[in-house]
C-alpha cells in the first residue's frame, strides 16, 4: 500500500475555513468520516413522532398558504414543449382562479431549454419570491442521471444560467460518492457553482441535488449533505424525482439537521429542498411541523425550503376550499397545468 | 314454488385474486350422496408455476412483518371463520356426507387450530431461539427464521377442511408462504376458506390455493427450485418416495406423509425455519 | 436574499392552534363502585373522589374498599378459581384474553381519553403507546393460555390460585394489563388495586370484563387508598402477590410476606443511567435522552434520570439538549399536540420541587425549559441539572418527575463502574454507534433491562424486572408467564 499524495482540490471557501490547511481529498474524507453516524431506527422514529402533530384550524389554514408559496412548480418530462411549459406558468401565477386570495407559488422547475419559454410565459411576474413574484429553476448538469463528462454538465449549467434562470438545482455524481471519491464529487459542485456565476458577479442560487435514493444509507445522505454545503450549495435538495424513493419525512429531517448544524458552526443559512413523491397536503404539513421544530420557522421563506412538486399543488387547493367552504371538494374544481 | 339458488364458481385462489385454470379445466365434485355439487378447477403445471411467483412475491413481505402483526391476521382469519361457521357446517356436510353436529364439530376444531396456531407468532421464538453462552467475548443468539415459499399437499381424506387447516396455519406462523393442493375429492372448504383469507387481511400471495390432482401437481411442486420445503402431509397415496427424491435435487426440506389429520404440533412450526446464529464481538477496549 | 423573519410568540406556526381530543367519547358514571364476583356493589369504606390533575376538577367518586370488602373480593377469586376457571380448558381461558384484547382495542380511543384524563399524561402517549400496548399484552398472553407446557417448567404445569396485584399510578391501563393477563394465562384469578389517583381505566376495563362474558370472579377490581393495597397483599388466602410500586412499598411487603408462603414478585424504583458516548448517534441520543427522562413526565420508574455524557462531548450535548427542549410542548393532556402533561398528584409535584431544590442546594446548575404553566393544575417544566456528581442526592434518589441530573465521565469502565454505582438496578441506556462497546457495556451493567440505541421500548414478548433494590421478577415474555406458575410436582 502506498501512501497517497494529497490531492488538492479547487478552491471553495466553506470547506477553505471549516476544514482549514490543504484541503485534500484525504483531508475531506476524513473531515466527512468524523461526522456524527445516525441511526436510522432512531431518525424514523422521530419522523414518525412529528408527524403525529395535529394542525387544524388557523395554523392550517397558514400552513396550506405557507405550502403553496413553497412550492417549485415543475415539469420535467421529455415531452415537454414552450405550451407545456405556458400552461405550468399560468398555474403557477394563478393557482386557483376560482379564489384570488390563492398565493403563488415561489417557482417553477424546467428544464434548462425550457427556461426562455418560461421567462416569455411569466413577464413581469418573474423575479424574487420575495417579492411576490416568480423565480425560475431549471435543472442541468445531465439531470436527472448525471452520467456525461464535466464539460458537458459545466456547459448544460452555463446556458441555463445565460438563459435567464435564477435558480440551478444540478445533481451530485452519485457513481462517485458511492464509490469513494468525495473529491471528485466536491470539485464538480465547485465547478459548476462556478458556472453560475453572471457577468456581473451575480450568481444563480444551486441546489444540490444529493439524489438519496441511490445513496441507500442515511450515514451516506449526512455526508453528501455536508460535502454539499462545503462545496458551496446554496440548497441541499434530496432527489430528481426519477427515482424512487424520492422525498421522505426521515430523509428530510435528517438534512435539516444538518443545516442546522451548519448554522450552528458558522452561522449561515443553507435551504432544503425534499422533491418527488409529496403529493398529498397532509405529509407536506408534516415537512413544515418538522422544519419549524428542527431548525426553526425562520426557515419557512422560499430561500431556505422548496417542495419540488406538481400535484401536490392541486390537492393543497382542495383542502383550502373545504376549509373556504365547509364542504369536500374534488377534481373538477382544480385546474390541470 | 321454492326460490332458484345461485350456485357459487370455485375458482383457484393465487395471489389473492381467484382465477380459473389458466388450462380452461375444472372436474366434477360430487355429494356424498352421488349429486353435483360444482366445478372445481382443475389446476395446470402452469397454475402451479404461477402459484409458486405469487408465493415468493409476498414472502419478504409477510417474513417482515411484526409477528404480532401476522398473529393479528392469523387471529382475524379465526374471527371471520367463526362468523361464516355455517355456511362451513352446510359445505362440510353435504360433500363429506355428515351430520350438521358432526360438521360443526370439525368446524369447531379448524377454528380452535387456527388459533392456537395464531398465538405462536410472536412467541415461538423464545422456545425454538436462544442465547448461547459461548466461550469467548461474543454475544451469541440464535433465532428461527422462516424458509420461505412451502409447497404443501393437504390431507386427501374427509375432515378435510380441519385436515386443510392443521396443514396451512402452522407453515405460516414464522413467516413462510404457502402454495397448498387440497384434497381432491374435497376441495370446496379450501376454496371457501380462501374466501375467508381474501377478507382477512392476508397479504395476496401468502396462501395460494390449488384444486385438482395432487398427482398431476405434486411432481411439479416437488422439482420447482423456488420452493424450499415440500410438506407431504396428504401424498401417502401418490408416489410420494419418488416425489421426495425430486426435492432432494434441490435439496428441500421435506416432511413425510401422514395418515389422517396431523395433530397441532411446535414442530410443525418449527420444520418450516431455519436457524440463524450471529456472532458479535463484545469489547470495552 | 434569505428575509430576516422573527419567529413571534403570537402568531408564529410553531404556536399551533389548539387540537383538542374530545372527551364526548366517554359515558363515564358519577360514582363507581367495587368490581366484585361479576358485578359492582358499594364499597363500606369512605368513598374518595378522582381528579382530573390538569384542572382539579373531580371526575367521578370512587369506593373504598374496606376489610370486609378484600375477604369479598378474595373469596370470590377463590371460588371462581377452584370452580371454574382452573377447570377450563387453556383453549378457553385464551378465548377470554382474546375477547378481552378486541375489546380494548374496540374501545382504545375511549379508554386513551379517560386515561390522559384521570393520569394526566398527554393523549398522544395514552392513544400511540399504552394502550395499543395494553392490547397488545392480552393478545400476547391469550396465546400462552394453551401453551403451558412451553413455559419452561415442565408438562402440565399448574396455577398459583388467587393473586393479589397492586398496581401504581403511572401507567394505570398497562400495569393493570402487566398484571392480569399472564395471571389470567396461567389460570389464576386475581383481585387488582388500583392506584388511588387513577382508579378510572381500570373501572372501564371492568365494564369490558362484563363485556367479554368472563365468569364471574376470575377478575376482581377493588379501590382504595394505601390500605386496601396493605390488607389485600397481606390477605391469608392469597397465593401470590405481584406489585408495582416505590422501593419503600415493596420492602414492606416483602417483610410482610415472609414466612407465609405467598409468591412474590416486586417492579419498583430506578434511577436509572442513560450513557451517551463520543461516538453515539449524536441527533438519535438527543431524542434518546428526551424520550428517557420527559416521557409520561418522567413518572417512569425506569426513566433514564441520570444522563452519563462523556466528558469531551459534554458541552456540546447539554447545548443540543436544551434546543431540542424548547419545542417541548407542556399543557393540556387533550390536546393532541401535548408533549408533557400534568403531574398526577398535589403530592407529587411537592415531592418533585423538593428534590429540585437539593439539587439546586447542593450545588448543580439548574435549567428549566420556557414553558408556560396553566393556572390550576399540577405542572413542573422539564427541567436539567448540569453538573451533578455521584455523590448529589439528585444523582442517587428517585425523583419521579420531569427532571434530569447531568454527569459526565471518560471512560467506557467508569460509565460502567457509575452507572452501577446505586441500589437499584432497573434499566439503562447506551448510545454509541460502535457494537462490540454495545455488547461490553451492556454485559457489565446491573439492570435489568438494557436498551441500546433507544429508550423506553416495551414489547409484551419482552421480560422487563430490576436488579437489586429495583424488585425482582420479570414481567413480560415467558418469564412472565413462569411467574404465575408452579411445576406440576410442587
Amino acid at each position: 500500500m502506498t501512501i497517497e499524495q494529497p490531492i488538492s482540490l479547487a478552491p471553495a471557501e466553506r470547506a477553505l475555513r471549516v476544514i482549514g490547511g490543504d484541503l485534500t481529498e484525504k483531508s475531506l474524507r476524513l473531515h466527512l468520516e468524523g461526522l456524527s453516524g445516525v441511526d436510522a431506527v432512531g431518525l424514523e422514529q422521530r419522523a414518525a413522532g412529528l408527524a403525529t402533530r395535529s394542525i387544524k384550524t388557523t395554523s392550517k389554514a397558514w400552513a396550506l398558504d405557507r405550502i403553496i408559496e413553497l412550492i417549485d412548480l415543475t415539469t420535467l418530462e421529455g415531452a415537454d414543449t414552450p405550451g407545456k411549459v405556458r400552461s405550468l406558468v399560468a398555474k403557477a401565477m394563478t393557482p386557483d382562479p376560482g379564489d384570488p386570495t390563492t398565493p403563488r407559488v415561489a417557482a417553477v422547475c424546467v428544464y434548462g431549454d425550457m427556461v426562455p419559454a418560461a421567462i416569455d410565459a411569466l413577464g413581469a411576474a418573474h423575479g424574487d419570491p420575495d417579492d411576490g413574484l416568480i423565480s425560475i429553476a431549471a435543472v442541468a448538469t445531465a439531470f436527472p442521471s448525471g452520467r456525461a463528462s464535466l464539460r458537458v454538465k459545466l456547459a448544460d449549467t452555463a446556458d441555463a444560467v445565460a438563459a435567464g434562470a435564477d435558480e440551478i438545482d444540478m445533481v451530485i455524481d452519485r457513481g462517485a460518492f458511492l464509490s469513494g471519491q468525495y473529491g471528485k464529487v466536491f470539485e464538480e459542485i465547485v465547478a459548476v457553482k462556478e458556472a453560475c456565476r453572471r457577468a456581473d458577479g451575480s450568481y444563480a442560487s444551486l441546489k444540490v441535488i444529493l439524489e438519496t435514493g441511490e445513496l441507500n444509507t442515511y450515514d451516506n445522505v449526512r455526508r453528501a449533505s455536508w460535502l454539499g454545503i462545503l462545496a458551496g450549495g446554496d440548497f441541499i435538495k434530496t432527489s430528481t424525482g426519477k427515482v424512487a424513493p424520492a422525498a421522505t419525512l426521515p430523509v428530510t429531517l435528517l438534512m435539516l439537521e444538518v443545516v442546522r448544524d451548519w448554522h450552528r458552526l458558522t452561522g449561515e443559512f443553507v435551504g432544503v429542498k425534499p422533491a418527488g413523491g409529496i403529493r398529498a397536503s397532509k405529509d407536506a404539513i408534516r415537512y413544515l411541523v418538522t422544519v419549524a421544530e428542527t431548525v426553526g420557522e425562520h426557515w419557512l421563506q422560499p430561500h431556505l425550503f422548496r417542495f419540488g412538486a406538481s400535484s401536490l399543488l392541486n390537492d393543497v387547493l382542495l383542502q383550502r376550499q373545504k376549509l373556504s367552504t365547509g364542504r369536500y371538494s374534488g377534481p373538477d374544481y382544480v385546474t390541470i397545468d | 314454488m321454492s326460490r332458484l339458488s345461485i350456485p357459487k364458481t370455485y375458482k383457484l385462489y393465487i395471489g389473492g385474486a381467484f382465477p380459473r385454470s389458466e388450462s380452461g379445466r375444472s372436474y366434477e365434485v360430487l355429494a356424498a350422496n352421488g349429486d353435483f355439487l360444482a366445478n372445481a378447477a382443475l389446476a395446470s403445471r402452469k397454475d402451479a408455476r404461477d402459484a409458486v411467483v405469487a408465493a415468493r412475491g409476498a414472502q419478504s413481505g409477510w417474513a417482515g412483518a411484526t409477528a404480532y402483526n401476522r398473529a393479528q391476521v392469523l387471529y382475524r382469519i379465526a374471527e371471520l371463520l367463526e362468523g361464516r361457521r355455517a355456511q362451513f357446517v352446510d359445505e362440510l356436510a353435504s360433500s363429506e356426507g355428515l351430520t350438521a353436529a358432526v360438521a360443526g364439530r370439525q368446524v369447531d376444531e379448524a377454528i380452535d387450530t387456527w388459533v392456537w396456531y395464531a398465538g405462536w407468532c410472536d412467541k415461538f421464538a423464545q422456545i425454538s431461539g436462544s442465547g448461547n453462552p459461548v466461550a469467548g467475548p461474543f454475544f451469541n443468539i440464535s433465532v428461527p427464521e422462516p424458509t420461505g415459499v412451502v409447497a404443501i399437499v393437504a390431507p386427501q381424506g374427509t375432515e378435510s377442511l380441519l385436515g386443510f387447516v392443521s396443514v396451512v396455519a402452522p407453515a405460516l406462523v414464522a413467516g413462510n408462504t404457502v402454495v397448498v393442493v387440497a384434497s381432491q375429492q374435497y376441495p370446496l372448504s379450501a376454496i371457501s376458506l380462501a374466501e375467508v383469507f381474501a377478507t382477512s387481511d392476508v397479504p395476496g400471495g401468502v396462501v395460494n390455493v390449488l384444486t385438482g390432482s395432487p398427482a398431476e401437481l405434486a411432481p411439479w411442486l416437488a422439482s420447482h427450485a423456488d420452493v424450499n420445503a415440500l410438506d407431504l402431509t396428504g401424498a401417502g397415496d401418490l408416489d410420494w418416495v419418488e416425489l421426495q427424491i425430486s426435492a432432494a435435487d434441490t435439496l428441500k426440506r421435506v416432511i413425510e406423509p401422514e395418515p389422517g389429520v396431523p395433530g397441532r404440533s411446535l414442530d410443525r412450526v418449527v420444520a418450516f425455519t431455519e436457524t440463524k446464529t450471529v456472532w458479535h464481538t463484545k469489547a470495552l477496549i | 436574499m434569505v428575509k430576516d423573519i422573527e419567529p413571534t410568540t403570537g402568531t408564529g406556526f410553531l404556536q399551533y392552534a389548539p387540537a383538542p381530543e374530545s372527551t364526548s367519547i366517554l359515558h363515564l358514571k358519577d360514582s363507581y363502585g367495587l368490581f366484585i364476583d361479576g358485578e359492582f356493589v358499594d364499597g363500606s369504606g369512605t368513598p374518595f373522589s378522582t381528579i382530573s390533575p390538569a384542572t382539579e376538577k373531580k371526575i367521578a367518586e370512587i369506593a373504598t374498599a374496606s376489610p370486609e370488602d378484600v375477604d369479598r373480593a378474595v373469596a370470590a377469586a377463590r371460588r371462581a378459581h377452584d370452580k371454574t376457571w382452573s377447570k377450563l380448558s387453556g383453549s378457553d381461558r385464551g378465548k377470554y384474553l382474546f375477547r378481552i384484547a378486541r375489546l380494548v382495542q374496540e374501545r382504545a380511543r375511549e379508554l386513551a381519553v379517560a386515561e390522559s384524563l384521570d393520569n394526566g399524561k398527554p393523549i398522544k402517549e395514552s392513544r400511540d403507546v399504552d394502550v395499543p400496548l395494553v392490547a397488545a399484552w392480552f393478545f400476547y398472553y391469550a396465546g400462552w393460555a394453551d401453551k403451558l407446557d412451553y413455559a419452561g417448567l415442565g408438562a402440565n404445569p399448574r396455577s398459583l390460585g388467587v393473586a393479589a396485584q397492586v398496581i401504581p399510578w403511572n401507567f394505570p391501563l398497562l400495569m393493570l394489563a402487566w398484571k392480569i393477563a399472564p395471571a389470567l394465562a396461567a389460570g389464576n384469578t386475581v383481585v387488582l388495586k388500583p392506584a388511588e389517583t387513577t382508579p378510572l381505566t381500570a373501572l372501564i376495563f371492568a365494564e369490558i370484563v362484563q363485556q367479554a362474558d368472563l365468569p364471574p370472579g376470575v377478575i376482581n377490581i377493588i379501590t382504595g387508598a394505601g390500605q386496601t393495597g396493605a390488607t389485600l397483599v397481606r390477605h391469608p388466602d392469597v397465593n401470590k402477590v405481584a406489585f408495582t410500586g416505590s422501593t419503600a412499598v415493596g420492602r414492606e411487603i416483602a417483610k410482610a410476606v415472609a414466612g407465609t408462603g405467598k409468591k412474590v414478585t416486586l417492579e419498583l424504583g430506578g434511577k436509572a443511567a442513560n450513557i451517551v458516548f463520543d461516538d453515539a448517534p449524536i441527533d438519535q441520543a438527543i431524542e434518546g435522552i428526551v424520550n428517557g427522562i420527559f416521557f409520561n413526565q418522567g413518572h417512569v420508574c425506569c426513566a433514564g434520570s441520570r444522563l452519563l455524557v462523556q466528558e469531551n462531548i459534554h458541552a456540546e450535548v447539554v447545548e443540543r439538549l436544551k434546543d431540542r427542549l424548547t419545542t417541548l410542548r407542556l399543557g393540556d393532556p387533550l390536546d393532541k399536540n401535548t408533549d408533557i402533561g400534568a403531574i398526577n398528584s398535589a403530592e407529587q409535584l411537592a415531592r418533585i420541587k423538593m428534590l429540585s431544590d437539593v439539587g439546586e442546594e447542593e450545588g448543580a446548575d439548574r435549567w428549566t425549559a420556557p414553558c408556560v404553566i396553566p393556572e390550576n393544575g399540577f405542572w413542573f417544566a422539564p427541567t436539567i441539572f448540569d453538573n451533578v456528581s455521584t455523590s448529589s442526592r439528585i444523582a442517587r434518589e428517585e425523583i419521579f418527575g420531569p427532571v434530569l441530573s447531568v454527569l459526565t465521565f471518560r471512560t467506557p469502565a467508569e460509565a460502567i463502574a457509575k452507572a452501577n454505582n446505586t441500589p437499584y438496578g432497573l434499566s439503562a441506556g447506551i448510545w454509541t454507534d460502535k457494537g462490540s462497546k454495545i455488547l461490553a457495556v451492556a454485559d457489565k451493567l446491573r439492570a435489568g433491562v438494557i436498551w441500546a440505541n433507544t429508550f423506553n421500548r416495551f414489547d409484551p414478548s419482552s421480560p422487563f424486572g430490576g436488579y437489586k433494590e429495583s424488585g425482582y421478577g420479570r414481567e413480560g415474555g415467558r418469564h412472565g408467564l413462569a411467574a404465575y406458575l408452579k411445576g406440576a410436582s410442587k
